[in-house]
């Protein structure tokens, strides 16, 4: 183990232009969170995915639906 | 910061390049567009950088020469130029999708395609471009050095083959170009195409293709062209003939730099610098536990790329804490090089990939393999 695993809201887009959209509105909202590799959990392919607080989830649920962002795939995952 | 990510981008580049690239914002205008001094400094630069390219990659003629955005246009442009419903091409499982893809692309139109597999050290068997041939086939259409493992393919080997079977032969210098000898009239290459923001130190925004004398390219866009405006039809002539639209002359004027750097240090000697890091970075990590390498880490004539995993760690997370806990940029996943990975066995989770510079120190190499056997202490 590389560090400690920690219970992570982990989301991944259809494009990359989707992720960093994301990375501005958490930001905005004042989310606690940031960009990652996407893990092989999700996906064997490449990418970047948005990495949160859990307790997020809702809130950037409707963010994501206000701006008309799809996410592929959102789940919590300890990574 | 320590940038190990030179095979997406040469982020460390000589100052001139920068510095080029901001002169000529100043001092030129159009390229091709017109005589007035700004159009004409324009033009001058593209023109030198044409001759420089040509210089370099061993090119017939700099007026074949022809300047894309990038080495993926530049590829697409030569095998959708060639090739059609009812050819065969051969290619191999070392290609990144920027060839790939387009045969692919060509291969649901009714092209016929075969890709000659790859080895678990990520080498092929040259004899299976025999294997291959059918009377159909037009063409062979391959990289230098592979994006992954840093492997290479004799291009002359394969150049020769081409020849003695009469087919057109398109070379992927992406990741050789400005490193390894690429020399076109030598292996008899049809076109070669390459960008200018890797191993030939210019921004991104630049590459190309060189287009042999007997080779003709359908071009994949067409529009202007600053001569013959009267005509429907796009020019035929070479360079107008592939460069549809303002070409990015403050992007070739940096290129031009960049390459002038690499003559004038002299390619080989950045070549050996570059490997001899690389080489210190195997050396440092080969024999620590759980370091899986791939590739002929120790074979001559590669280039100076390291892909590896730790233990069963997902590729991406190993990127992600070199990234975050030793600021130690390196490339994890599928580097758009699918069947490499089938091959090397990656495919699930990929590999974390360390590229070096010769604009690199022995001090940053240190560090990464001191951060790798951090992480392998940590497995």
């Amino acid at each position: 183990m590389l560090r400690k695993p920690q219970l992570r809201l982990v989301i991944t887009f259809h494009t990359t232009a989707e992720a960093l959209r994301t990375e501005q509105l958490a930001r905005a909202a004042g989310l606690e969170g940031r960009l990652i590799p996407v893990p092989r959990q999700l996906s064997a392919g490449c990418g970047l995915a948005w990495s949160g607080a859990p307790e997020t989830e809702k809130t950037l649920r409707l963010t994501l639906e206000g701006a008309g962002i799809q996410a592929e795939q959102m789940a919590q995952l300890t990574i | 910061m320590i940038y190990l990510d030179s095979a997406a981008t040469s982020f460390l580049k000589p100052p001139c390049v920068a510095q080029a690239v901001v002169d000529a914002m100043h001092t030129v205008g159009s390229p091709g567009r017109g005589a007035h001094p700004l159009t004409l400094a324009a033009s001058r630069t593209v023109w030198a950088c044409r001759e420089a390219v040509a210089e370099l990659l061993g090119a017939y003629d700099p007026a074949r020469v022809c300047f894309t955005p990038n080495s993926t246009v530049a590829l697409n442009t030569a095998i959708c130029g060639l090739y059609g419903p009812g050819d065969h091409v051969i290619t191999t499982a070392l290609e990144h999708n920027s060839v790939l893809r387009p045969l692919y692309r060509l291969e649901e139109q009714g092209m016929e395609l075969t890709i000659l597999p790859a080895d678990e050290t990520g080498n092929i068997d040259y004899e299976d471009f025999a294997r291959a041939l059918r009377p159909n086939t037009r063409g062979v259409v391959c990289t230098h050095a592979s994006n992954v493992t840093g492997n290479t393919l004799d291009l002359g080997r394969i150049g020769a083959f081409c020849g003695a079977h009469n087919l057109t032969f398109v070379v992927d210098a992406s990741q050789s170009a400005g490193v390894l000898e690429v020399n076109q009239q030598a292996v008899g290459a049809s076109v070669v195409c390459f960008t200018g923001h890797k191993g030939l130190l210019g921004p991104q925004g630049t590459g190309g293709l060189s287009v042999a004398p007997d080779v003709t390219l359908r071009p994949l866009v067409v529009g202007g062209s600053g001569v013959h405006s009267y005509d429907r039809r796009h020019p035929q002539d070479l360079p107008e003939g592939l460069e549809a639209g303002t070409l990015n002359a403050c992007g070739l004027a940096g290129l031009l730099a960049g390459i002038t750097y690499i003559r004038d240090q002299g390619r080989e000697n950045l070549y050996r610098q570059e490997m001899k890091l690389a080489q210190a970075f195997v050396n440092g990590v080969r024999s620590l536990p759980g370091v899986t390498l791939y590739g002929d880490v120790d074979a001559p004539n590669r280039t100076a790329v390291v892909s590896l995993n730790l233990g069963e760690e997902d590729a991406g997370e190993v990127a992600d804490v070199l990234a975050q806990e030793f600021g130690i940029c390196t490339r994890a996943g599928a580097h758009c090089a699918p069947l490499i990975h089938e091959a090397l066995g990656t495919s699930a989770r990929g590999a974390v990939r360390f590229s070096f510079s010769h604009l690199n120190t022995p001090q940053e190499v240190a560090q990464a393999v001191d951060a790798v056997a951090d992480l392998a202490g940590r497995i």
